[in-house]
């Protein structure tokens, strides 16, 4: 007899009562088999169409935010892009399900989810521009600098939601990982340090099918990436990440439960990355133009836009002017993109260290020279 | 060992232990500032393995002085969180080899964040970690691993050698506004001074500890009493040493420690990292750049052998001693 053929109770009454607590029943935490959806299903019909012409205004912003950056790369005014055009349902609902003291914590693509916070684009896409690591002002925007190295950010969420709490404030924190993101250590430890802490924090995991080439199937045996909350002890929800309704309705669910101190949220949007990783990238050496035509029907604008017109929420009027919106957004990205940044070679030394140390004030007084001397050659 | 009672290091002389010095630091820093938070694996009910916490979650609750899951990475990245909130953490990292799951959180966010945000985010962290051998330890419990920090732009790397710097430096760690790593070495713990604590130091001076004529022994850390007891024996031989204790790495005091060395004309440079790009390369190539014309002898080093740490039978041979200091001074050229 093997140890898996044990007559069942055989073992009952091995264990002093309660050891090693706590037990749980996982059963509330699991989420839906099925990705939650609400366009295009009878749902829809209770939803507040000004919210529903919103999210498409800021969908047809975010899709020429996309675009006018992806032209910036090519004119050299970035150095790279990585687009998330195809999920801005899910970096738009990320922003604007946040109180204004709420924080966001965001990944390198997710500079859409940043501007929907309100921060001027020029500030949003500093870090790939190339003039500074870092643009807006973090606690102005109480939204965290884009966080490159994958999840490292999400135990920063978890530390900054559990300090609110601490001070007594009701301050959510949102933190955006990717699908591969979800493989890396610091996002299981954050999860399990957000369980531990009941720390109030929404992880939104935009699962867009692939890191840079490598699809889900080679990054998970995990039944969704929602599961992965059970072990944690915290709640998992599965959302259509291409349907905007459905990613802010889940997510304002998700934002509050974390606020009224129920715990952590783990939500898995659906979704899909329409481009390349980046400008940098070649897709086409990894999927397949049918996978990418099957998703371009599922286009998130595509799905709000063709919702709204069948319930004649929205007119060619409605249509045009999110247009010109976007329009306007793109000209002054332009504007903003083709004036020279302004470059100190100075500001170097000025905040490595709160006072430079000795060294570093050697080291500046060095390159003060070499720029003196630069100046004169000219 | 027990450091529950020790009087808080405020005001008259008393006789500590580095332990309970440290542990004075950190309830005098928490009293006085309601946003120090004390955070790490065990540091709460039990006081910390070396009960350097001993008490804090008593006097100040679970939540100021708060045992964590154990994973130094999540430790050390909800850190940064709660800084970013105005929080002032104070991070235990149980032992210098349990500190390397942490590295990315210190390498990439930790150390960059002031600088990535041009000053608007500054993380006023203190990670404190027991370094170094002589303790007995079984693997991964006694490496000095002092140059990977040092070597990190945006992080101040300090550590005590004496039972007043315990409490001093500890203290002037937790009020820098930049990141300290705090590397305590875990040998001394046990040692005991007097100590009469006065106002709080800057960070970043060497200090001499023993004035000498003959050459300059140039250390830190557990290598101080080691280096004095060298300076002792010396004397047998006719050499009159000093020594001068770092107690910073970054920031590094070349102004105390070139002084030093031009007094000389002689130094050696002993630590118990291993050699080969360890702080001892870096410290011997800034004496050189500085004192060239008042050396007689190129500088030495005396560390630990480029090896793993060696399992603790073996250990003694392994670390700078006494008779492997006098015979690097042997070597300085004295019949020219």
């Amino acid at each position: 007899m093997t140890l898996l053929d044990q007559p069942a109770g055989s073992s009952a009454s091995v264990w002093p009562p309660n050891a090693h607590g706590p037990r749980r029943d996982p059963a509330p935490l699991l989420p839906d088999p099925e990705p939650f959806r609400l366009l295009d299903t009878p749902a829809a019909d209770k939803l507040d169409p000004e919210l529903l012409r919103d999210l498409y205004r800021r969908l047809v912003l975010g899709r020429r935010y996309n675009q006018q950056a992806t032209t910036l790369t090519k004119q050299g005014r970035l150095a790279v892009y990585p687009a998330s055009t195809g999920q801005e349902a899910c970096q738009i609902a990320a922003a604007l399900v946040l109180r204004e003291d709420d924080w966001l914590f965001p990944s390198y693509r997710d500079t859409l989810a940043v501007v929907s916070r309100g921060v001027r684009p020029v500030e949003a896409l500093t870090l790939l521009r190339g003039n500074a690591h870092h643009g807006w002002d973090p606690k102005a925007h109480r939204t965290a600098p884009l966080s490159t190295p994958l999840a490292t950010q999400a135990p920063h969420a978890v530390g900054l939601a559990h300090a609110a709490r601490l001070r007594g404030d009701d301050v959510v924190a949102l933190t955006l990982v990717g699908d591969g993101g979800t493989s890396e250590g610091d996002f299981h430890e954050a999860l399990n340090f957000a369980g531990v802490l009941n720390a109030p924090v929404v992880f939104l995991v935009q699962n867009n099918g692939y890191a840079i080439s490598v699809p889900l199937s080679k990054q998970s045996a995990a039944p969704t990436l929602a599961h992965k909350a059970v072990g944690y002890g915290i709640s998992g929800r599965l959302v259509d990440g291409n349907d905007a309704a459905a990613v802010h309705t889940v997510l304002t669910e998700a934002v509050e439960h974390a606020r009224s101190g129920r715990g952590p949220v783990l939500v898995e949007a659906v979704t899909y990355r329409l481009e390349a990783h980046t400008n940098a990238d070649d897709a086409t050496r990894y999927r397949t133009p049918d996978e990418v035509d099957a998703w371009q029907a599922r286009d998130p604008l595509t799905v709000l836009e063709r919702h709204l017109r069948d319930r004649d929420l929205i007119d060619d009027a409605g249509v045009a002017a999110a247009a010109e919106a976007a329009e306007e957004l793109a000209a002054e990205m332009r504007a903003e993109f083709h004036s020279e940044p302004e470059l100190d070679p100075m500001s170097l030394f000025t905040h490595v260290y709160a006072e430079p140390t000795p060294q570093l004030r050697e080291q500046a007084d060095l390159l003060a020279a070499e720029l003196a001397a630069e100046a004169d050659a000219r | 060992m027990s450091t529950a009672t020790a009087p808080a290091a405020s005001g008259a002389t008393t006789t500590l232990t580095m332990a309970q010095a440290l542990n004075s630091a950190l309830r005098d820093a928490m009293r006085e500032d309601p946003t120090v938070l004390v955070m790490g694996e065990d540091v709460g009910t039990l006081g910390g393995v070396f009960r350097i916490t001993d008490g804090l979650a008593a006097e100040f609750g679970a939540d100021r002085c708060l045992d964590t899951p154990l994973a130094e990475a999540g430790i050390l990245g909800s850190a940064v969180g709660m800084a970013m909130y105005g929080l002032r953490p104070v991070v235990e990292l149980q032992f210098d080899a349990f500190a390397y799951p942490a590295f990315e959180q210190l390498l990439s966010h930790v150390a960059k964040m002031r600088n990535r945000t041009a000053g608007r985010l500054p993380l006023p962290i203190t990670i404190r970690i027991p370094y170094g051998g002589g303790i007995g330890g079984v693997e991964h419990h006694s490496d000095s691993s002092e140059a990977y920090y040092a070597h990190t732009p945006g992080l101040h790397v300090l550590t005590p050698a004496t039972v007043a710097d315990g409490y001093g430096m500890l203290r002037a760690a937790i009020a820098s506004d930049d990141p300290v790593v705090f590397l305590e070495p875990k040998r001394l713990y046990w040692s005991k001074d007097q100590v009469t604590p006065g106002p709080v130091e800057p960070i970043g001076r060497a200090v001499v500890r023993r004035q000498g004529a003959s050459a300059t022994l140039l250390t830190y850390g557990p290598s101080l009493p080691v280096c004095l007891e060298a300076a002792e024996a010396a004397k047998a031989e006719g050499w009159d040493l000093a020594v001068v204790d770092l107690r910073s790495l970054t920031p590094f005091d070349d102004e105390t420690v070139t002084a030093a060395v031009r007094a000389t004309g002689r130094a050696v440079v002993v630590h118990e990292a291993t050699g080969f790009g360890g702080p001892g390369a870096e410290i011997a190539a800034r004496v050189t750049e500085r004192c060239f014309h008042h050396l007689a002898a190129p500088v030495l080093r005396v560390t630990g052998f480029d090896i793993p740490y060696p399992p603790p039978m073996l250990e003694r041979h392994h670390l700078p001693g006494v008779d492997r200091i006098l015979d690097a001074v042997a070597r300085l050229q004295w019949e020219q």
